[in-house]
C-alpha cells in the first residue's frame, strides 16, 4: 500500500470562455519515504493536481477521480472539515513565493504555532518551544529572537526556511514542495535544497516536489512524473527518465538543460511552439504540435500507456513497433 | 614606532607606508574560528506595522495637534462638569442672556443657564454619539463585509442586494420615523445611525477581503488547516485594517455632524438635556441680540469636525504602507 494512491484524476476549472481541462485524467501514486517530481512547463497541471488532491482548489473548480487514497483513508469520501484536519498535520506544503505566503502582520513565531496550536492540544508555551525547536531543525540561527520578528525582517531564503518550518511543524507524512526555490537566487536554492535533502532523510518524510528544473529533480527525487497538457506523459525513476527517455516531450525538456561542461559552446535546444489550449484540448497527442517526430496517428488517437518496466511508463505512439525508425531514441 | 593597531585593536589600514603593511601581527592571518563568525546578527529592533504606523503618525503634526484636541475636549466634558459650580438644567431668571464674563465663561441663556456647562454637556453627547456609532459601525461593517466578502458567491450577491436596497432608502426619511417612534433619546439616535452607516464600512471591507482573500498566504493559511472563520479574521481583517480604520474615524465626525444636525431640526437631542446640535438650535431666536450663544456651541463642532478628519487624513497616510519610507 502507497502512502498516496491517486487514480484517473481529472480537474476542470469553469471559466467565462468555456471549461479550462487542467487536469485531465492522472494516475500515480507516492511511496513512503520517496521524493518523487513533477516536472512540466506552467499550465502542464503539476500544480493543480496536488492543490485538487488537498482540496484547495478555488470554487469554480471541479474534481473527479475514480480514487484518491492518502494513508489508508479514502479523500474521495471525506468532506472539508476533515481534510482540515489533515492538511497541515498530515500533509505540509511549501509554497514558490516565500515573499507572499507568510501573514505580513503576524510574528513569526505566530505562524509556526499556528498549525501546532490547530492540530495538537497543547499549551501555548509549549507550542512556543516546539516552534523555537523546529526553526533549529530549520538552522535559522537565534530562534528565540528570531520568534518575535515579522517576516520583512527576513531575507527570501530564510523566508523559505521558515515556511518549510511551518510545513513540518507536525511530522506531515507528505510533504508538497510547489516550486520551493524559483523564486531563490542560486545560492540559497542549494541550501533549501539541502535543507529538505536532510529533513527528508531525518523524517521519513515523503516528498512530492513540483518543478520545472530538471537538475532540482535529479538532485533530490527517487521517480519523476513528466507533465504535458494536463496528463503524465512519462513515469520512470531518475535513472530511467534521464538515460533512457521514451517521450519526444522528456528528450526535449533533458535536450534544454543548459550545460558547462563540455566546453563545446553549444546552443541551447528549445522546444518551439507553445502548450494546448486546455479549453479545447487536442484529440489525440497533447503534444502533436510541438512534436517533431507526430505521426497521422498521434493527431487522432491520445497514446496510451505502455509499461517499459516495473517504474517506466510512457505515453507515445513512437514506442508502437510499425512507428520504428521515424524517431532515433536520445539519450544524455 | 608604528603600530598596525590602534587603541581600540582595530587594524588601521596601511595607505602609504609599507613598514605598517608588514607592522601587522602573525595572529592576525590565523584562520577565522567558524564559531565565531557572525552570520544574520539581528541589529536592530523589531517593529510591528502598529507601532510602524505610529512613528508616521506621530511624525504629522496636524494629526498629532487633532489628537490632542480631541484628547482634550473629551477630558474636558468627562471632568469639566465636575469641576463647575453650575448645572446643564439649572435655570435663573436673575441671569438671563448674560453676555460672556468670568462669571460665565461663554454666557448664560434665555433661562440664565450657564452656556459652558452646557458646551461641555453637549460635548459629552456627541462624542459619544460619535464614538458608539462609529464604533457599532465598525463591527457590523466588518463582520457583514467580511462574510460577504470572504465567502463570495451567491452568499455575498444576497447580501450585497440587502445593501444596495437599504441604501436606496433615503436615511433622513426613516431615522425621522424612527425617532418618532422610539422617541427623541440618545438611544434612538444611535439606532437610527447605526442603521444604515455600516454600509460603506462593510462595502470597504468586502472589496479589502475579495483582494486579500487570493493572495498567498490566505492559501498557506489553508493549506495548514486553518478553518474559514480564523482565516477571515485572523488573516484577512487584521490585514485591512489600516483602510477599515480610517474609514471608521472619518465616520466619528460624519455621526457627530448627523446628531446635531438632527437636533438642529429639533427631533434629536430634547432640552433640557443639550447637544451641539440643539445649543445651536437654542440660539436661532437670539442670533442677532446675543450672537455668542450660536457662537461657541458652533466653534466646538467646528474644532471637533477638524480635528478629527486632522486624525483621520494621518492615519490614513500612516497606515498606507505605500508611503513608508
Amino acid at each position: 500500500m502507497h502512502l498516496l494512491q491517486v487514480q484517473n484524476l481529472r480537474t476542470t476549472f469553469r471559466i467565462d470562455a468555456g471549461q479550462v481541462q487542467a487536469v485531465r485524467g492522472i494516475s500515480f501514486y507516492v511511496k513512503k519515504g520517496e521524493s518523487l517530481g513533477i516536472v512540466g512547463e506552467s499550465g502542464s497541471g503539476k500544480s493543480v493536481s496536488m492543490l485538487s488532491i488537498m482540496k484547495l482548489l478555488p470554487q469554480n473548480a471541479e474534481l473527479q477521480a475514480d480514487h484518491v487514497q492518502f494513508n489508508g483513508q479514502d479523500l474521495n469520501q471525506i468532506d472539508q472539515k476533515e481534510m482540515r484536519k489533515m492538511l497541515g498535520s498530515e500533509i505540509g506544503m511549501i509554497f514558490q513565493d516565500p515573499m507572499s505566503s507568510l501573514n505580513p502582520l503576524l510574528t513569526i513565531g505566530d505562524q509556526i504555532v499556528e498549525p501546532i496550536r490547530i492540530h495538537q492540544k497543547i499549551s501555548k508555551e509549549a507550542a512556543r518551544k516546539k516552534a523555537i525547536d523546529i526553526l533549529r531543525i530549520v538552522e535559522i540561527p537565534s530562534p528565540e529572537k528570531r520568534l518575535k520578528q515579522y517576516p520583512h525582517e527576513f531575507s527570501g531564503g530564510m523566508r523559505q526556511r521558515v515556511m518549510i518550518a511551518i510545513a513540518i511543524s507536525c511530522n506531515p507524512k507528505l510533504l508538497i514542495a510547489d516550486e520551493p526555490t524559483t523564486a531563490l537566487d542560486v545560492t540559497i536554492q542549494a541550501q533549501i535544497l539541502d535543507l529538505m535533502h536532510d529533513l527528508k532523510n531525518k523524517m521519513q518524510t515523503s516528498i512530492v516536489m513540483i518543478t520545472h528544473d530538471l537538475g532540482v529533480i535529479a538532485n533530490m527525487c527517487n521517480r519523476v512524473l513528466v507533465m504535458y497538457g494536463g496528463t503524465i506523459v512519462e513515469e520512470g525513476t531518475i535513472r530511467e527518465i534521464f538515460y533512457q527517455p521514451k517521450h519526444p516531450y522528456t528528450w526535449g525538456l533533458i535536450k534544454s538543460i543548459p550545460t558547462v561542461s563540455t566546453g563545446k559552446r553549444e546552443k541551447l535546444i528549445p522546444i518551439p511552439g507553445s502548450p494546448p489550449d486546455l479549453i479545447a484540448p487536442p484529440k489525440g497527442c497533447p503534444f502533436t504540435a510541438r512534436c517533431e517526430y507526430a505521426m497521422k496517428i498521434c493527431e487522432k488517437i491520445p497514446p496510451q500507456q505502455i509499461t517499459l518496466s516495473e517504474t517506466h511508463r510512457a505515453a507515445c505512439w513512437l514506442m508502437h513497433p510499425k512507428a520504428s525508425g521515424v524517431a532515433k531514441e536520445v539519450t544524455v | 614606532m608604528h603600530s598596525a593597531l590602534n587603541k581600540n585593536g582595530d587594524i588601521v589600514v596601511p595607505r602609504e607606508s609599507s613598514l605598517v603593511w608588514h607592522d601587522i601581527p602573525d595572529e592576525e592571518f590565523e584562520k577565522l574560528d567558524q564559531s565565531a563568525k557572525q552570520s544574520e546578527v539581528v541589529l536592530r529592533k523589531s517593529k510591528s506595522y502598529w507601532q510602524d504606523a505610529w512613528s508616521r503618525f506621530r511624525k504629522d503634526p496636524l494629526a498629532m495637534a487633532g489628537l490632542v484636541v480631541i484628547v482634550v475636549i473629551t477630558l474636558a466634558a468627562i471632568f469639566g462638569p465636575i469641576f463647575s459650580s453650575y448645572s446643564y438644567e439649572d435655570q435663573n431668571i436673575a441671569n438671563q442672556n448674560q453676555s460672556p464674563s468670568l462669571e460665565h465663561w461663554f454666557g448664560t441663556d434665555k433661562f440664565g443657564r450657564d452656556i459652558f456647562v452646557r458646551t461641555l454637556y453637549g460635548a459629552r453627547i456627541s462624542l459619544t454619539i460619535g464614538f458608539v456609532a462609529a464604533g457599532i459601525n465598525l463591527v457590523i461593517g466588518v463582520i457583514y463585509g467580511g462574510i460577504s466578502g470572504y465567502f463570495g458567491g451567491k452568499i455575498d450577491m444576497i447580501m450585497m442586494r440587502f445593501v444596495d436596497i437599504l441604501y436606496g432608502v433615503p436615511d433622513l426619511l426613516y431615522i425621522i420615523l424612527l425617532m418618532m417612534f422610539l422617541g427623541n433619546t440618545l438611544e434612538s439616535i444611535l439606532i437610527a445611525l447605526s442603521l444604515t452607516y455600516w454600509i460603506g464600512t462593510a462595502r470597504m471591507v468586502r472589496s479589502q477581503v475579495i483582494t486579500l482573500k487570493f493572495q498567498e498566504y490566505t492559501l498557506a493559511a489553508k493549506a495548514i488547516g486553518s478553518s474559514n472563520l480564523r482565516i477571515l479574521f485572523k488573516h484577512l481583517i487584521p490585514n485591512s485594517m489600516g483602510p477599515i480604520i480610517v474609514t471608521v474615524t472619518f465616520l466619528v465626525p460624519s455621526a457627530i455632524f448627523s446628531e446635531a444636525f438632527l437636533s438642529f431640526l429639533g427631533i434629536g437631542i430634547q432640552v433640557p438635556m443639550a447637544s451641539w446640535g440643539t445649543l445651536v438650535n437654542d440660539a436661532i431666536p437670539s442670533l442677532f441680540t446675543q450672537p455668542y450663544q450660536m457662537l461657541f456651541p458652533a466653534i466646538a463642532i467646528s474644532i471637533t469636525m477638524f480635528a478629527l478628519n486632522f486624525i483621520g487624513d494621518g492615519l490614513r497616510d500612516a497606515l498606507d504602507p505605500r508611503l513608508k519610507k
